[in-house]
């Protein structure tokens, strides 16, 4: 067993020994393909801009987002102790945290922790459900942007799409709770209207939720999906209706396919993000509606165990990284593709 | 095509164009870029509504009938194959769309892939291909709906010199092989007078002339028809007197001899076009033309089977194009006198500013 000591070291060292990895194999592959060495990086940006540049990506990307992430991780390997032991005989690795998560008790596994883990299917059923909502709702806005609209009519959608997320992210799941709660405007209108007879428990029947959740990433599908959709030349959907083709055969045999990696991308992100929502959860969920992320919050700030939160945010990570890749593995494409 | 118009606000893209194009005839709109060929064209397979005027294809209205349920298949100016899908598939795509078996779509698929000589390349992607393959794939997706009538939308404009040659033949080889009627668009008069059995001169929504090409070059009826359709050498002058379709024009270079087509009166502006192989110097003319005139030689330019030999007269461009049997051709820099028989010249008005 490594003790906690070496375990920081290695830490350290694995971000760099990547570096070193990925840039000698990308110089090995240049090599192999018999492509001559790419100019030398100062030599095109010169010094003080080459050391700008790399000083600015190391620090962000190792130092702001690898080693904090990596930290993480080691930390929810190690058992909570009160702060005079860490680093003490007590603080070696071990999977108690992963345990808990699994089973309830950071050393018992005779039952499962049904709350916690039907928390994390919830919220991935639930965020699966909000992806693919939210692709419907938004592929048709999307198209309308890249394919038909003009340039006035395109600005002025992108400004109302726009505006509303000028709103703080909390303010907007509580217009959210404005508008559905059960003396709420939707509910008074409804009522006004005649169509229900007794106010509807928006909230308690997680309508407000999901409501709040799809309308929070919009954006983030719209946008790759009205990058993918301009990018379809306006001729090929001309040719496929010249050859015949109705409206819906064209969008399914066509556009979609041509789009495939925008609305991975896009898919992609609202489904990360909404793993991951915590306003929205807060302030929207009923009684009965268990989002993860509330868990994983509550690890770190209401039990004070850190090493438990970390080992949570963890399995969602690892979880939604997993359902990601199958999900490109079904469509065909690779994580680059969804990153364009 | 009766009577068509199609306006954009207050633009009249197609102007009031009426015209009859046979089953199986090649007929070409020709004109430059702007001049509404695109439009009508768009009109024809249905993307476009006409403001007013009745469309018929093979006798039937067209109002109301979307793109996709005429009997016509539209070949684009950038092809807009699917790239994402292999050359069969795209051959295929039209008989998907109506439902055929998959063994009947293959087959079918094969049969016009062998028509346009693309027999064995129908498992490759669209990138795989040159642009003159990616050309016949195009043209076999769009005769695989049975299309009536073949719309085509300057399909050569991107391919090189060569290859645009080449498929200028194979494209006639493949209406005269298939036998429906081909409609083409260009700005190209080498296109047009190639392949056509007619063309259309279009101009600013207009149609100018309709006839075969050796009726457009021959008899123009408007100068922009003579300017637009060959290489021509315009005398702009008065009309002094006519007779018997001839009329004699005093132009800048003396009076002039041509034929008067349109019947136009003494007095009137006119333009008098003769073409550069008829202009000769007057040591090369075997016949004794009527019409004579001073010029100074600037510029010869060898091409091969011809020579064109450029000439200026009273502060105006003049070319001459001088065939192997022609003789000699001048020095530059000498004085020659230019010759032309007045059955070789035309007298039309000027062209209109539309």
């Amino acid at each position: 067993m490594i003790s906690v000591v070496t375990g920081h070291r290695l830490l350290v060292a694995v971000p760099f020994v990547l570096v070193a990895l990925i840039w000698g194999w990308l110089t090995l592959e240049r090599r192999i393909a018999g492509l001559p060495p790419r100019r030398g990086f100062f030599k095109r940006n010169g010094w003080p801009v080459g050391i700008y540049l790399i000083l600015a990506v190391a620090l962000w990307l190792l130092g702001m987002v690898v080693l904090p992430q990596l930290f993480m991780v080691e930390l929810s390997f190690r058992p909570k102790l009160p702060f005079n032991q860490i680093g003490g005989p007590r603080d070696v690795y071990t999977l108690e945290n992963y345990r808990y998560f699994l089973f309830g008790s950071p050393t018992s596994s005779v039952n499962w922790n049904a709350v916690h883990l039907r928390a994390l299917a919830t919220t991935i059923l639930s965020s699966l459900f909000i992806t693919g909502f939210n692709l419907l709702l938004c592929y048709p806005i999307a198209f309308y942007m890249a394919q038909v609209a003009t340039r006035a009519r395109l600005r002025l959608l992108l400004l109302m799409l726009i505006a509303p997320y000028w709103v703080n992210e909390i303010l907007r799941a509580f217009a959210f709770r404005v508008i559905f709660a059960s003396a709420g405007l939707l509910n008074t209108m409804l009522l006004g209207v005649g169509l229900i007879a007794e106010p509807v428990d928006f909230i308690g029947r997680d309508i407000a939720l999901f409501s709040g959740l799809i309308y929070a990433y919009t954006l983030l599908m719209v946008f790759p999906l009205y990058n993918a959709l301009d990018n379809v030349e306006a001729a090929q959907i001309e040719a496929a209706r010249d050859l015949g083709a109705p409206w819906w055969h064209i969008h399914l045999f066509v556009v979609v396919p041509a789009a495939k990696a925008g609305i991975a991308s896009g898919c992609t992100l609202v489904f990360m993000l909404a793993t991951g929502a915590l306003a929205a959860p807060l302030v929207l969920g009923g009684p009965s509606a268990m989002w993860f992320t509330p868990i994983v919050y509550d690890r770190f700030y209401q039990v004070f165990n850190w090493p438990q939160g970390a080992a949570y945010a963890f399995v969602l990570l690892v979880a939604c990284l997993i359902i990601v890749v199958a999900g490109l593995r079904l469509l065909r494409l690779n994580l680059s593709d969804a990153a364009r | 095509m009766e009577a068509v118009t199609v306006r954009f606000g207050p633009f009249k893209a197609v102007d009031d164009v009426t015209l009859r194009v046979a089953p199986g005839e090649f007929f070409s709109f020709l004109g430059p870029s702007g001049c509404g060929k695109t439009t009508l064209l768009r009109t024809i397979s249905g993307f476009v509504e006409p403001t007013m005027g009745t469309l018929r294809i093979g006798g039937r209205d067209m109002q109301g009938i979307g793109p996709n349920r005429r009997p016509t298949a539209l070949i684009f100016q950038s092809l807009a194959l699917f790239p994402l899908m292999t050359v069969v598939e795209n051959v295929a795509y039209g008989m998907r769309v109506r439902g055929q078996s998959r063994a009947a779509r293959r087959a079918r698929a094969e049969e016009l892939l062998n028509v346009v000589a693309l027999a064995d390349q129908g498992g490759k992607r669209i990138d795989q291909l040159s642009g003159g393959q990616k050309q016949r794939v195009a043209i076999a997706r769009a005769l695989a709906v049975e299309p009536e009538v073949l719309l085509l939308d300057e399909p050569l404009s991107a391919l090189d010199l060569k290859l645009r040659q080449h498929m200028r033949n194979e494209l006639r080889a493949i209406q005269r092989r298939v036998g429906i009627t081909f409609i083409y668009i260009t700005h190209d008069q080498g296109e047009a007078l190639t392949m056509s059995d007619r063309i259309g001169v279009m101009r600013a929504g207009r149609l100018e002339q309709v006839g075969t090409g050796r009726a457009l070059y021959d008899s123009p009826e408007t100068a922009f028809v003579a300017s637009f359709v060959g290489e021509a050498n315009a005398m702009p002058g008065l009309v002094r007197d006519t007779a018997d379709g001839y009329a004699v024009v005093e132009t800048a270079f003396g009076p002039l001899q041509g034929r008067n087509p349109g019947g136009m009166k003494p007095g009137s502006q006119a333009v008098l076009f003769v073409r550069p192989e008829h202009l000769l110097p007057l040591s090369a003319s075997a016949s004794c033309p009527q019409n004579r005139l001073q010029a100074r030689v600037t510029d010869l330019a060898y091409e091969g089977q011809v020579t064109h030999v450029t000439c200026v007269a009273e502060g105006r461009r003049l070319l001459a194009v001088l065939g192997p049997r022609d003789g000699e051709p001048p020095a530059p820099d000498t004085e020659v006198v230019l010759a032309f028989a007045m059955r070789d010249a035309v007298i039309l008005p000027p062209a209109s500013h539309a």
